[in-house]
């Protein structure tokens, strides 16, 4: 291997940031321990560690300045808008906070009897019988400890439905433009990907499915709106392909969060359905997880969800953790998933009710389409024909062609004016991509902020370029050397 | 809706803006025959105090550990979490942050995960982790994905003392994977013969294992090694101030149910995956990982890195198809290893190891109750051999303040896991003994 591990990399100009290895002292601490109430006992010579781990050392009052400075140069939501188009970043509100902090749900062992736990797993049952309502599906997991580990469960669920009818197939299709998550759950699930290629307005190419399609194809993986935030209208023909060649259709609720309350997956001909408890219900990203990622299926499917699966004795009223379900997946996680972002979920869903939930698909489509216009002349949108939903995907394209200025540059130098850019070279199949999710929770305010941003960086690379080459420069590091950190690996101290 | 902050003018200019007379418009594109011709059949919404009068309502319908004494374990532990680990990984700017595609404003983010991989690194004695995956179970099955890098060597050697959810989580993801975890069986709780063919990908134990006994890892290793296959350890991180380290058991890969690390015991989620492997391995570690580099400016930072293995650019081509995974708790985990250091981690392990031996000499004076593998070494949780159907007990001494521990389908029904935390008192642990006895009576 050519990999050098803690090679040294080359430094010049000023210091780097502290790490905890920095202010470790010999002999500090911050550790409090209950005392030795028994009898000392030693560890047999051959299981014992010779030597301690190295560990910083360090007192609590350096370890709080040290994480404080941390967070103090990390940007999250609470900062300000952040539209990361397909993550949809939304404010989370904060009765989530203090509801998932009740001891009531977090000092709760995941194998104590089920006659001590009736409050956590009412709370589960509730939010799957109000997922199945929102998605249209029958029942459902919660168990999926985030939306790509739910693409898998979903996709084993369709393998386990295909083989139980003696019909194993190898492939599912999945549009060009889909997440990268797609292909890699497909084969994780032991399939083969089958690409479907996206018309001239951004939608399924509902012909060349038909031709693609055929009995090797378990099921087609599909968002609605799609990946370029565009409702794929075509939907019922588009089920019912892959419905008559014996597939099942897979629903990516990565986007679910643009038609709560107006249509339902379930009504379109989808099957299965993940839901990212992030993207639609706000819980938190934790900068970079954890989320949840709940799978609705038809009754047919049923059958085989993960378990264990929470059941209700409609005599008693009693709740139990049910584990035998011979025709189930298996299990997807360790214990029950992530409980903590469920209760989470939980308090949104039903905090914001049939009415709410409305609300919120409505002001984040009303929120993309408004910014969507505020900067289309000067970052025309890839797919002009059709009204995006939720977010919208936007090319520099012609920027790029008269200034030299890429996509990147201009989000790095939105960051120098204050502001999270949006995704930007993604989806791949459109040049110079930017894809702009506000989410309903920002104001007007904010997003003729945000376009006025975008605006002046766009006037920018026509009369001051190296702004937004230079870009940024407002932040504790400016442009990090990928390449670099690839090239020479320096994972740890 | 109360998180959204436009006024009925807003609604109305930008409505005009984009040249729409009403909400509705918005939706034209959806097909009238898929769109909902009714309100979805839940509540209204509520207020924020109706909610949290719902939640208190359903937490209080709970028994926590507050208030049942907890000696279950099996994988999720009572260990005490320092007020300082959530005051600060609770910190918004962490929590309310995305994954860090932008590095220039995620340095606080990609520090601590930094800081984490190093920790783990220096923890298990392995030389590479990554940035957290999802749980243990799931960091089992990545394992197993990584190990199996050839199509002629595919099978994979499961120890009878790895957790069974593991292995079920492991079966589940082997049906796509192609393949089926095969057990090999323990010899007195322990240890086992793991026959290692030029076709076996990787030889999996836990250490200590189901029962709470400690393997002889060294030559459970030797074996996978000799045939030509991975060992893959499934490590307790709060036992390794004590225990030797997986690096040094001969591991290629270990893997952890991190939950111990600065985690609430929170019904089983959420929890943090633990991996850590050689440097030969690096290309096909899953997840996400934190590298160290430069600035324009020459100035040290972090970035996302070898993102070459991933879903988002490799899509069917990548090592997992991992996205979201659970960096907030890895946070956390490096804040309650630096509270720790090696010292607290020592004192932290010798507490529950002396407390666990105590309890179990406690217990097993108790008339009927026995150690279910005499004389096996263990650390902080050992396995009963009770008179009566564990379940059965366990329940009666709920009704007493106790979780008494986790029942095993050993002996007949009759075994029962007993895990005990630095947490647990003297006083606590002769009271469960007590209890127990009575029950038993």
């Amino acid at each position: 291997m050519s990999d050098a591990i803690g090679a040294p990399v080359r430094r010049q100009g000023p210091p780097g940031p502290r790490t905890l290895r920095d202010l470790s002292r010999k002999g500090r601490r911050a550790w409090s321990l209950p005392p030795l109430d028994v009898p000392s006992v030693a560890v047999p010579q051959e299981h014992a560690r010779a030597r301690p781990p190295a560990l910083p050392e360090v007192a609590e009052r350096d370890l709080v300045s040290h994480f404080t400075r941390l967070s103090q140069s990390n940007y999250g939501v609470d900062t300000g808008i952040y539209p990361l188009g397909s993550c949809s970043m939304k404010y989370n509100p904060k009765i989530g906070e203090s509801v998932a902090a009740l001891p009531g749900f977090t000092r709760l062992h995941p194998l104590q009897p089920e006659e001590t736990v009736q409050g956590t797993l009412e709370l589960l049952w509730r939010l799957e019988r109000a997922l199945c309502e929102i998605t249209g599906m029958a029942r459902a997991t919660l168990q999926p400890p985030a939306g790509a580990c739910g693409e898998l469960t979903g996709l084993l669920i369709m393998r386990r439905h295909h083989t139980e009818r003696g019909d194993p197939r190898v492939m599912v299709a999945i549009p060009d433009s889909s997440h990268g998550t797609n292909p890699a759950s497909v084969r994780l699930a032991g399939y083969q990907a089958l690409h479907i290629p996206t018309d001239a307005r951004g939608l399924v190419d509902v012909s060349a499915l038909e031709k693609l399609v055929d009995d090797r194809v378990a099921g087609l993986m599909l968002t609605n709106p799609n990946t370029l935030g565009l409702f794929e209208e075509e939907i019922e023909q588009i089920t019912r392909v892959i419905h008559d060649a014996g597939g099942l259709v897979y629903y990516d609720g990565a986007n679910l969060n643009a038609i709560l309350g107006r249509c339902r997956p379930g009504d379109m001909g989808f099957d299965i359905v993940h839901i990212n408890t992030h993207k639609t219900f706000a819980t938190p990203h934790g900068g970079g997880g954890p989320g949840a990622g709940p799978v609705g299926v038809t009754e047919v499917l049923a059958p085989h969800l993960p378990v264990p699966v929470v059941e209700r004795d409609p005599q008693t009223g009693v709740f139990r953790l049910d584990t035998d379900r011979p025709r189930s997946i298996g299990r997807m996680h360790g214990f029950h998933g992530n409980i903590g972002i469920l209760v989470r979920a939980y308090a949104y869903v039903f905090l914001h009710g049939r009415d709410g939930l409305r609300e919120v698909a409505e002001r984040a489509v009303l929120n993309a389409n408004y910014l969507a216009e505020r900067i289309k002349d000067v970052f025309p949108l890839a797919f002009p024909d059709a009204r995006p939903m939720h977010e919208f995907v936007s090319t520099a394209a012609p920027l790029k062609d008269a200034t030299g200025i890429r996509a990147m540059d201009v989000a790095k130098r939105v960051i120098d004016l204050g502001f999270h850019p949006s995704t930007v070279y993604f989806p791949l199949i459109v040049e110079e991509a930017m894809m702009v999710e506000p989410t309903e929770t920002e104001s007007k305010d904010s997003l003729d902020a945000f376009a006025d941003a975008l605006r002046q960086a766009a006037a920018e690379a026509h009369t001051d370029p190296d702004l937004l080459h230079d870009a940024p420069t407002s932040t504790p590091v400016r442009r990090l050397d990928e390449a670099l950190a690839a090239r020479h690996l320096k994972l740890r101290w | 809706m109360r998180y959204a902050a436009h006024t009925d003018d807003d609604l109305r200019e930008m409505l005009e803006a984009i040249g729409l007379d009403s909400l509705d418009d918005l939706f034209a594109q959806i097909p009238a025959s898929v769109r909902l011709d009714r309100e979805l059949d839940l509540p209204a919404g509520v207020s924020e105090p109706e909610i949290l009068t719902d939640l208190m309502s359903l937490a209080a319908r709970n028994r926590s550990a507050d208030d049942l004494v907890c000696f279950a374990g099996g994988g999720a532990y009572d260990h005490y979490v320092p007020a300082v680990v959530w005051a600060l990984a609770g910190r918004s700017e962490f929590y309310t942050a995305y994954t860090p595609y932008q590095p220039e404003l995620s340095q606080g983010v990609l520090q601590a995960l930094f800081e984490y991989q190093s920790m783990i690194c220096e923890l298990t004695a392995l030389d590479v982790s990554n940035a957290s995956l999802y749980d243990g179970s799931t960091a089992l099955a990545e394992a197993v994905n990584l190990a199996r890098a050839t199509p002629e060597r595919g099978r994979v050697l499961v120890s009878e003392g790895v957790d069974p959810r593991h292995v079920e989580t492991l079966r589940t993801f082997g049906r796509g994977g192609g393949y089926e975890p095969e057990p090999f069986a323990l010899q007195g709780g322990r240890g086992g013969h793991p026959q290692v063919g030029d076709d076996v990908a990787c030889v999996v134990v836990q250490h200590p294992n189901v029962y709470g006994n400690l393997e002889p890892v060294r030559e459970l290793f030797g074996a996978a090694h000799d045939g030509g296959a991975l060992a893959i350890e499934v490590f307790d991180p709060l036992s390794l101030g004590i225990l030797a380290p997986p690096g040094e058991l001969g591991a290629d890969i270990a893997v952890a149910e991190g939950q111990s690390l600065g985690n609430h015991l929170n019904f089983g989620g959420p929890y943090l995956g633990v991996i850590a492997t050689r440097l030969d391995h690096v290309r096909r570690l899953p997840g996400r990982i934190v590298g160290e580099t430069v600035d324009v400016d020459g100035r040290t930072g972090y970035v996302l890195t070898l993102q070459a293995r991933e879903q988002h650019i490799r899509r069917e081509k990548a090592t997992s198809n991992i996205c979201t995974n659970q960096s907030l708790m890895a946070i956390a985990a490096a804040i309650h290893l630096a509270w720790l250091g090696p010292e607290g981690l020592r004192q932290l392990g010798a507490r529950c190891a002396a407390k666990a031996a105590y309890a179990a000499e406690a217990l097993s004076q108790v008339p009927g109750v026995e150690m279910l593998f005499p004389g096996a070494p263990f650390l902080k949780e050992f396995a009963l051999r009770l008179p009566v159907p564990a379940e059965q007990v366990r329940d009666a001494l709920v009704e007493r303040g106790y979780l008494a521990g986790v029942p095993l389908p050993d002996a007949g029904g009759r075994g029962l896991l007993v895990a005990v935390t630095e947490r647990r008192t003297r006083e606590e642990i002769d009271g469960f003994a007590r209890e127990l006895k009575a029950v038993l009576a």
